[in-house]
């Protein structure tokens, strides 16, 4: 090589290193957003334990902000999550499961390539057009129905919820079945099964991983979701564990209170605080999912 | 013998069931929906202000809100989600060094955390700490932060859709890695990338709780002219005409309208990624 192309090729050497310099540091930005995440949570939020002992905040019963002795328990704002979230997950699993079995494995190949998308398109609509379908109709029928005293409620929160969440656990859990080897199939064919047996026994089983990270991540939308909750379920923090009831989750709780919070007070660090609670709890709601995948992926055929 | 038929019927007589219990309600709903909200549809709706304190006129400062917020959402979001993916797919590959799993788990983790989490980091970061207020910049970088795991992910894929052959086709060449990058994967990946980046894009333009903490307001006399300034948001709209306004029941059909507008906007942004990645499939085939 002559001198001018060893020269040319350092220099291009460089440039290289430079662009995988700045990819590098681009990769990076994910790992600086979470920690800055992490960073002002606990910044903004840890202040509050300094004016409100922390047994005051996780065990109190009341969150009552306006009272000339403000209280500051989040007790019925976990309650209150933990109602709609489970109220939710209980109604969606079953429905979105069977769904999923049946688009991966009932449905006539046409209506499969109808279906799909659609459940699809379902997951991308926003979550304050579901909220507003759950203040102005969806409460209506489940208050006719149920009878409840109060119009908005935590059932009307947990069966919005559970239409929102259904899509994105029956795309994931579809996939999950599908991929299954056609070969799993047949063997269980050539054993004497019917369908169903196959389905129940051997498909299903197979795709257990997948489908309990479907599961886990529509649980992880359902824990952290806001704007339809906040609608749909009354907003008034009553420790209760009536589905009929008026309550108020954590993420609706921040969504409406910073708006009049003065910025620096108590109030205002114990909403962060409380963002730091939902953050650790869908946290290892999602790194449960996490675990599962690498799991999945491992024992992939 | 009879049994087993029983339950076999019986299983898939619930699997149908369900399956037509999900898709009936996702009909109803969005019947209900489309129904009320076409009612209102109009030019004049998607072009005036607002008037007579909200209860009368169109939303169109809701939709110059949200299209500059998109906007600016894609300007942040795209350099760095793409130089992520391409980081990811081309220089990390199936490596597993210690930085490498720790930037892949950051991503996957950022996919998972809430909106409204976003929402206090922006409040923290961009408003009160940075001090760029309650503006379209501040939402629209928390947006950016929200939209980065999806864009990554998507792209991602796109470019490990690539054959491998292509990249060495540019080694035997003499290419060197970035030419190789810049000439041949680009190019090809970059209707996947497209895709991503709209499907990203929907779903931020859907997202109300966090730029309810960093710069939506309710009403504005004017539009927004500098990206220090507050602006309107069809989602937020949305949310604010249905639960703080005065007299929710009278505007229920521009709650209506504005709904539809915001459900034809996500819809058509997904039908173009689709269509993208549908005729470029079909020309790559061929």
């Amino acid at each position: 090589m002559s001198r001018l192309g060893e020269k040319r090729s350092r220099s291009l050497n460089i440039g290289e290193k430079i662009i995988e310099g700045l990819l590098l540091a681009s990769a990076f930005a994910s790992v600086a957003i979470l920690s800055m995440i992490f960073l002002f949570l606990f910044r903004e939020g840890i202040p509050t334990f300094s004016e409100i002992l922390p047994e005051e905040f996780f065990l109190g019963t009341i969150w009552q902000v306006q009272a000339v002795e403000p209280r500051y328990g989040i007790l019925p704002l976990l309650a209150g999550s933990a109602l709609v979230t489970t109220g939710a997950m209980i109604i969606a699993i079953p429905l979105s499961l069977m769904c999923a079995v049946y688009i991966a494995e009932v449905a006539h190949p046409l209506l499969k390539e109808v279906t799909k998308p659609f459940v699809e398109l379902l997951a991308g609509i926003p979550s304050v057009v579901y909220g507003f379908v759950a203040l102005t109709v969806l409460a209506d029928i489940t208050h006719q129905l149920t009878g409840s005293v109060h119009r908005l409620n935590a059932l009307n929160g947990a069966l919005i919820l559970a239409v929102m969440v259904a899509p994105t656990i029956i795309s994931i859990a579809e996939d999950a079945i599908t991929s299954v080897p056609k070969e799993f199939r047949e063997a269980a064919y050539a054993l004497g099964a019917d369908k169903w047996e196959t389905t129940s026994k051997v498909v299903f089983p197979s795709g257990l991983s997948g489908i309990m990270i479907a599961i886990m991540l529509g649980l992880g939308r359902a824990i952290g979701e806001t704007m339809a909750v906040l609608m749909a379920t009354g907003n008034a923090p009553l420790l209760t564990f009536d589905i009929l009831s008026s309550v108020q989750t954590m993420t609706a709780v921040i969504a409406i209170e910073m708006g009049e919070v003065t910025f620096g007070s108590t109030h205002f660090h114990a909403l962060f605080a409380i963002g730091l609670v939902l953050l650790v709890i869908t946290f290892f709601v999602n790194l449960a999912a996490e675990v599962l995948l690498r799991k999945f992926r491992s024992v992939r055929y | 013998m009879n049994s087993r038929k029983f339950k076999a019927h019986l299983a898939f007589a619930l699997i149908r069931a369900s399956a037509a219990i999900v898709i009936g309600v996702a009909c109803l709903l969005l019947y209900y929906l489309f129904a009320n909200g076409f009612k209102v549809l109009s030019w004049s709706f998607m072009m005036e202000s607002p008037s007579q304190g909200m209860t009368a006129g169109g939303i169109f400062p809701a939709i110059f809100g949200t299209a500059y917020l998109m906007t600016l959402t894609l300007l942040f979001a795209l350099p760095m989600g793409i130089a992520s993916a391409v980081y990811f797919s081309e220089y990390v590959g199936a490596k597993r060094s210690g930085l490498a799993v720790i930037m892949r788990s950051a991503t996957s983790m950022l996919a998972g955390v809430p909106s409204i989490v976003y929402g206090l980091l922006g409040l923290g970061l961009f408003v009160l700490s940075i001090r760029f207020g309650f503006s379209l910049l501040s939402a629209s970088l928390t947006l950016s932060f929200l939209t980065l795991p999806v864009i990554i992910a998507a792209s991602e894929e796109a470019l490990r859709s690539v054959p491998l052959s292509y990249r060495e086709a540019a080694f035997a060449l003499g290419a060197t890695r970035w030419q190789t990058i810049k000439h041949t994967v680009i190019p090809y990946a970059t209707p996947g990338i497209m895709t991503a980046c709209i499907l990203a894009l929907s779903r931020a333009a859907g997202e109300t709780a966090p730029i309810l903490l960093t710069g939506a307001a309710y009403y504005l006399p004017r539009l927004p002219t500098s990206i220090f300034d507050q602006f309107m948001a069809l989602p937020f709209h949305i949310f604010a005409l249905t639960t703080q306004s005065v007299n929710p029941v009278k505007t229920r059909p521009i709650q209506f309208g504005t709904v539809l507008v915001l459900i034809l906007l996500i819809l058509g942004m997904n039908l173009v990624a689709i269509t993208i990645r549908t005729h470029y499939r079909r020309k790559m085939r061929a």
